[in-house]
């Protein structure tokens, strides 16, 4: 019931008139006839490299600035982005044109909100619109920070995310801060407590801590969809740092989540955080040494960081596909429309994995098959033949009713695979139970004796007086 | 100990005058071409006539009377039941007989499933569907929706014909006829035949009328034939309906009843073994009932009595072979109580190894009207299930009720096997009429028959009165027709015209009340139960009829406008005919096999709406459908039969309790009612956005018709569910069920 993967915002078959690219919108209107649909011929190379089912990484990012000079300031990080094949449209967050989508097709792939402190969108952006863009398979990175506004906080809010409602606090270290020329406020930490996922942080283990500097957030206990990404150490709390504390801080330890990810069940993925600087030029040259920690990193953890989860919340990684599910009687090819009871029965399901530029075969040995009437009444783990191909073969339990094939792959970082495919298996028709029973012998005998008896009976009675 | 009759005295007023018969026409046919006389015809051939022009008339009128429905709305199929009986008898024409015996519907009872092969009476289906290859057959391009409409009334009209036969073998021609009149008018047996009811008991009326006549037919001839022919209208019977617990029950106890008086005969024994023994091997052959006679309770009562039969013949053979009395009666006690004994043990290990499965729920609260409401909730919960009050008594038998009594006095007067049957059939069908409503409809054959008896003996016996002066001379020829006419004949000519006069009065007052009787069947037809229930009518402000088509609207909207898997949940009672006319599958139906299914239906009704989303997304439930009446005050919607739910519900969840709904015990759906009641699934959907509605002038929003109060939660909010579908007069509502939360 689910979709199998990503559900695909922008399908491929396009008509003339529906500019689907900020670039064919100016094409279109200054040429009517003859130049739209060379227009669209022209761009459907570029068309074909935007966010499909078939290449599922995103490929056009919304920026959005509280002030351009963030555009300069985190350049690496764009940069990186830019060379990664992104094509990024910056915009100032207050920009009156700003749309995501134009006619019922979104423009982008994904958003990054890089404006902490804005109180409304400008054109029709909303929060609304926003959470729209998510919920319909699209990706988003929010940084906020201490000047973070309630826009942004009830955007995270929305994704399961709360931040710190003292808008002065800052997460504080008093253990794992980084050590910098001045002592400081302990306010710029050293992070290394990271989710242990090659999914979601590469294969590549982040040597260096990432240092963060910002406000804190709590994952909603009620959302089961949030990860911590990147934890605070035991020892933080979130209050501000220029004051006395006065009370004890409502965020401490490593219930403080300092970059967490919500995989949304349509596989829209979100990265939240509540520090800019994390992705700032200054963090990501910056040398880095925690607190009591003799080593010194050179550079900071930060580049590889947000560079490996962006890889993953652009759908660079860990974005599995299930397809071609197939079930049929064992020894035929013919799916059927419904099975029998005891059938033997062979089901195969294709599995893939985008790298980023192919489909490459997921190899997995803990794929399930469910065979699923309001419990499930086998439950068998897939073999694989290494080519994505993961197969199994079983018998129909003894019990009719509307089934389902369920495959429920859920697994940390991977997109959720929630495939199932409903088949009734039926009883016995009347003609396919065992015709003679050799136990029933007795009773054919009996009756058959007993009609010859009659017979005989009847015959000796009427004619022999 | 045989009381011997060569032949039954009620037939002797036409068998004994029959022989003179075949002479006649001889000679009148050499008259008939020679003179312009031979078209008066002769008084029995007068009489033949008459009484074929009668049974044809009633034929008809049988027929048309039931077309009241259609004439009023359309060609359409009632009520509830005759949906699946329509939906299966259209796989049944589309698939063939097979593939209709073995379907396993996928489309009900999701995700369990259900036989249908197996778990119904394919009587109905198979008759409609020979009917309709039969008129193919024939060229007669009919649909089929055709001919399940016309089914009930073209098997009604079959019965009158029964009744005629019925009547003229416990009493006389006359009877018959009247009987046949009688029962094509009757409101009790029009309630479940108008054209478009396609309802099991349409058939099974008449297949238990034939059974009965067969049977009673073959105890009086003593004819291996009549017994043969009475298994197989058992047989027709056991197909149809499972009324026929009631056949197999009442024959061995008026078996018992006659071997009890001292009427035991061969006629008797010949005609009881033939009819049960072919009869149960036929009724194994049906799935649905399978070996049910040899191992259920309810059929023990006939397999007794078999067995006693043949310790009765085995008796009587001891006793011929003995000639000794002393040596007889020693005998006796020893087999009697050797036979008794040994039947107690075979039905005490049977019912305790459990190869005997005791008495069925439905089967106790016939015997005891006060069980259902006690233990099974859903038996309870179905109005036609409820004990009948008096006045659908009066509403359904109208004089019959008087006639009745009357009748059984007629019938006590002139014992034979054939009135015993009779009184034995009326006096029980009226007990179990009393204990459920839709019973009413099994009593009505008897109730007519032994009216009959009453109307027609009366009338002859007046119109004797009156003819006999007329008929001096005549008075010594004629042969006497039964030993009461004789006496009377001698007390009538004490007082002659006193009598006389008092016969015309007492005529013209049996001719008034059967007029009475034919108007009110008459108007009872057209009025109250020529509706559909699916259509429904009111009269408007200014007496126009007002039509809410408003189920079919709702059932067209799911059959377009949702995806072709999506299940949709909703109380049983809408089960059948979302399959049918919307074509959806469904997670209960009419069919309730599965109590706890519908408990949990019930339970997520009953629950706040995050607790039921749970329970339906376990479901698979796609979409939810309510019946609501608050608009139109449409009475039987889905708040009235709520507290059914609830009961239901918590008759298998212990978690839900009835009196977290009632306040001080009292039911209520106002500002004072129970906060969970006011918080529950089945109140939301029911009156989402009502509190905007103005209903009636002069009333405050929100104001409920059906129950004439302003309801008490005007600000409905839902989370889980979104209105998807309300129909105009917001009869049904339907809501989908959202995904979970995308970011949750």
């Amino acid at each position: 019931m689910s979709p199998p993967h990503r559900v695909n915002p922008q399908p491929l078959s396009l008509s003339p008139r529906q500019p689907k690219h900020p670039a064919t919108t100016k094409m279109a209107r200054s040429n009517f006839s003859v130049l739209t649909i060379l227009s669209v011929i022209l761009l459907l190379p570029v068309l074909s490299l935007s966010f499909s089912p078939d290449s599922p990484s995103d490929r056009r990012l919304l920026v959005l600035f509280d002030d351009l000079s963030l555009k300069s300031s985190h350049s690496i990080f764009f940069n990186s982005l830019k060379s990664r094949g992104f094509d990024l449209d910056f915009k100032l967050a207050d920009d009156p044109k700003l749309a995501l989508q134009r006619y019922g097709q979104y423009l982008y792939d994904g958003l990054i909100l890089f404006s902490p402190s804005i109180e409304r969108f400008g054109g029709a952006l909303d929060l609304a619109a926003v959470l729209d863009f998510v919920d319909s398979g699209h990706d988003l990175i929010i940084a906020a920070d201490s000047s973070a506004s309630d826009l942004i906080k009830s955007v995270a809010t929305e994704c399961g995310v709360d931040f710190d409602e003292d808008p002065s606090a800052l997460v504080i270290d008093h253990r794992s801060y980084a050590v910098v020329g001045t002592e400081g406020d302990h306010t710029l930490i050293a992070a290394d407590d990271f989710i242990e996922s090659d999914v979601l942080l590469g294969e590549n283990k982040i040597e260096a801590p990432v240092l963060f500097k910002g406000i804190a957030h709590s994952l909603n206990a009620a959302n089961n969809l949030v990860l911590k990404v990147l934890s605070a150490s035991p020892a933080a709390y979130s209050a501000n740092p220029s004051s006395k504390l006065s009370s004890p801080p409502s965020l401490t330890g490593s219930s403080i989540s300092l970059v967490s990810v919500v995989q949304a069940r349509n596989n829209a993925r979100i990265m939240i955080t509540g520090s800019l600087d994390l992705f700032s030029n200054r963090f990501f040259r910056s040398s880095v040494q925690k607190a009591g920690s003799p080593k010194k990193y050179d550079k900071s953890g930060n580049e590889q960081f947000v560079a490996e989860l962006s890889k993953w919340v652009f759908h660079e990684r860990g974005h599995l596909k299930a397809v071609n599910l197939r079930h049929n009687k064992a020894g035929e090819t013919n799916e059927p429309a419904m099975y029998r009871i005891k059938d033997d029965l062979d089901f195969s399901v294709e599995i893939y994995e985008w790298s980023g530029k192919s489909w490459e075969p997921y190899v997995a040995n803990d794929v399930q098959v469910q065979f699923y009437m309001m419990s499930p009444y086998v439950l068998k783990t897939l073999s694989n033949d290494k080519k994505g191909l993961y197969h199994t073969s079983f018998k129909v339990p003894d019990v009719y009713g509307v089934f389902q094939f369920k495959v429920e792959y859920n697994r940390l970082g991977y997109t959720s695979l929630l495939l199932s495919k409903q088949i009734p298996v039926r009883p016995f028709k009347h003609n396919e139970y065992e015709r003679f029973i050799t136990a029933a012998f007795p009773y054919y005998g009996a009756s058959f004796t007993m009609m010859a008896g009659f017979f005989i009976f009847s015959f000796v009675y009427l004619y022999h007086k | 100990m045989a009381v011997t009759k060569t032949e039954p005295i009620n037939g002797s007023t036409t068998k004994s005058s029959a022989p003179p018969l075949p002479s006649m026409p001889l000679k009148s046919d050499l008259l008939s071409i020679l003179s312009l006389k031979s078209l008066r015809l002769k008084t029995k051939q007068q009489e033949l006539l008459i009484r074929v022009s009668i049974l044809c008339l009633v034929y008809v009128l049988a027929f048309i009377t039931r077309l009241f429905s259609v004439l009023r709305y359309e060609s359409m199929i009632h009520e509830f039941d005759p949906y699946f009986n329509y939906r299966t008898t259209l796989f049944l024409t589309q698939k063939g007989f097979y593939e209709f015996w073995n379907w396993f519907d996928s489309e009900s009872w999701y995700p369990l499933g259900r036989i249908i092969g197996g778990t119904l009476y394919p009587g109905l289906m198979v008759t409609a569907a020979m009917m309709y290859w039969g008129l193919r057959f024939l060229r007669f391009a009919v649909h089929i929706r055709e001919v399940c409409v016309l089914t009930a009334p073209f098997f009604a009209s079959n019965t009158t014909l029964v009744a005629y036969f019925f009547g003229k073998e416990i009493w006389d021609t006359g009877a018959g006829l009247v009987a046949a009149v009688l029962i094509a008018i009757c409101p009790g047996y029009i309630s479940r035949s108008v054209a478009g009811s396609y309802d099991n008991e349409g058939v099974a009326i008449f297949a238990l009328l034939l059974t009965f006549y067969l049977f009673v037919k073959a105890v009086n001839t003593g004819s291996l034939a009549w017994g043969l022919a009475s298994a197989f209208g058992y047989f027709y019977m056991v197909s149809a309906w499972g009324g026929y617990v009631f056949i197999i029950n009442l024959i061995p106890l008026y078996v018992l009843a006659l071997l009890i008086t001292g009427r035991y005969s061969m006629r008797l024994y010949v005609a009881y073994n033939c009819m049960y023994v072919l009869g149960m091997l036929l009724a194994m052959q049906i799935r649905f009932v399978g070996f049910q006679h040899v191992q259920s309770g309810e059929h023990m009562a006939a397999m007794g009595v078999f067995f006693l039969m043949q310790v009765f013949y085995f008796l009587d053979w001891v006793k011929h072979l003995l000639n000794d009395k002393k040596l007889f009666e020693a005998f006796l006690r020893i087999t009697v109580t050797c036979a008794v004994g040994v039947g107690a043990i075979a039905l005490g290990v049977g019912t305790a190894s459990g190869y005997i499965s005791p008495w069925s729920g439905r089967f106790y609260s016939l015997l005891d009207p006060t069980y259902a409401k006690d233990h099974i909730p859903i038996i309870a919960s179905v109005s036609e299930h409820q004990p009948t009050a008096w006045s659908s008594f009066m509403f359904d038998f109208h004089i019959l009720l008087f006639l009745f009594p009357a009748g059984l006095y007629f019938c006590f007067k002139r014992l034979s096997d054939a009135t015993i049957f009779i009184v034995m059939y009326g006096l029980t069908s009226m007990y179990f009429a009393g204990v459920m409503v839709r019973l009413i409809l099994v009593a009505t054959p008897a109730v007519c028959l032994i009216s009959a008896i009453a109307v027609s003996a009366t009338i002859k016996n007046l119109t004797m009165l009156l003819r006999t002066k007329s008929k001096v001379s005549q008075t010594g020829s004629t042969k006497g027709t039964g030993g009461g006419k004789t006496s009377s004949k001698a007390m009538l000519d004490q007082s002659q015209p006193f009598q006389r006069n008092g016969a015309i009065a007492l005529l013209f007052g049996a001719f008034y009340l059967l007029s009475r009787y034919a108007i009110h069947c008459t108007w009872v037809t057209s009025e109250a139960y020529s509706s559909p229930s699916i259509v429904l009518a009111a009269r408007g402000a200014h007496g126009n009829r007002v039509i809410f088509d408003d189920y079919r609207e709702a059932y067209y909207w799911l059959r377009q406008n949702t995806p072709p898997d999506a299940k949709v949940m909703s109380w049983w009672d809408y089960g059948y005919q979302i399959t049918a006319m919307g074509n959806r599958t469904v997670i209960v139906d009419n069919n309730t096999w599965n109590n706890t299914h519908i408990a949990t239906v019930g339970r997520a009704m009953s629950s706040y709406e995050d607790e039921a989303y749970e329970i339906m997304r376990s479901l698979d439930v796609d979409y939810v459908l309510v019946v609501f009446g608050g608009v139109t005050g449409y009475s039987s919607d889905d708040i009235n039969k709520f507290l059914w739910m609830v009961r239901i519900g918590g008759g298998v969840f212990p978690v839900i309790k009835e009196p977290d709904y009632l306040v001080n015990g009292e039911y209520r759906v106002d500002k004072g009612a129970a906060p969970k009641m006011l918080n529950c699934l089945m109140y939301k959907l029911s009156y989402y956005r009502f509190g905007e509605l103005m209903t009636e002038y002069g009333k405050p929003p929100g104001y409920d018709r059906a129950r004439g109060v302003e309801i008490g939660n005007k600000d409905i909010k839902l989370e889980h569910l979104e209105e998807a579908f309300t129909t105009s007069n917001w009869i049904v509502r339907i809501y989908k069920v959202k995904p979970p939360n995308n970011r949750w």
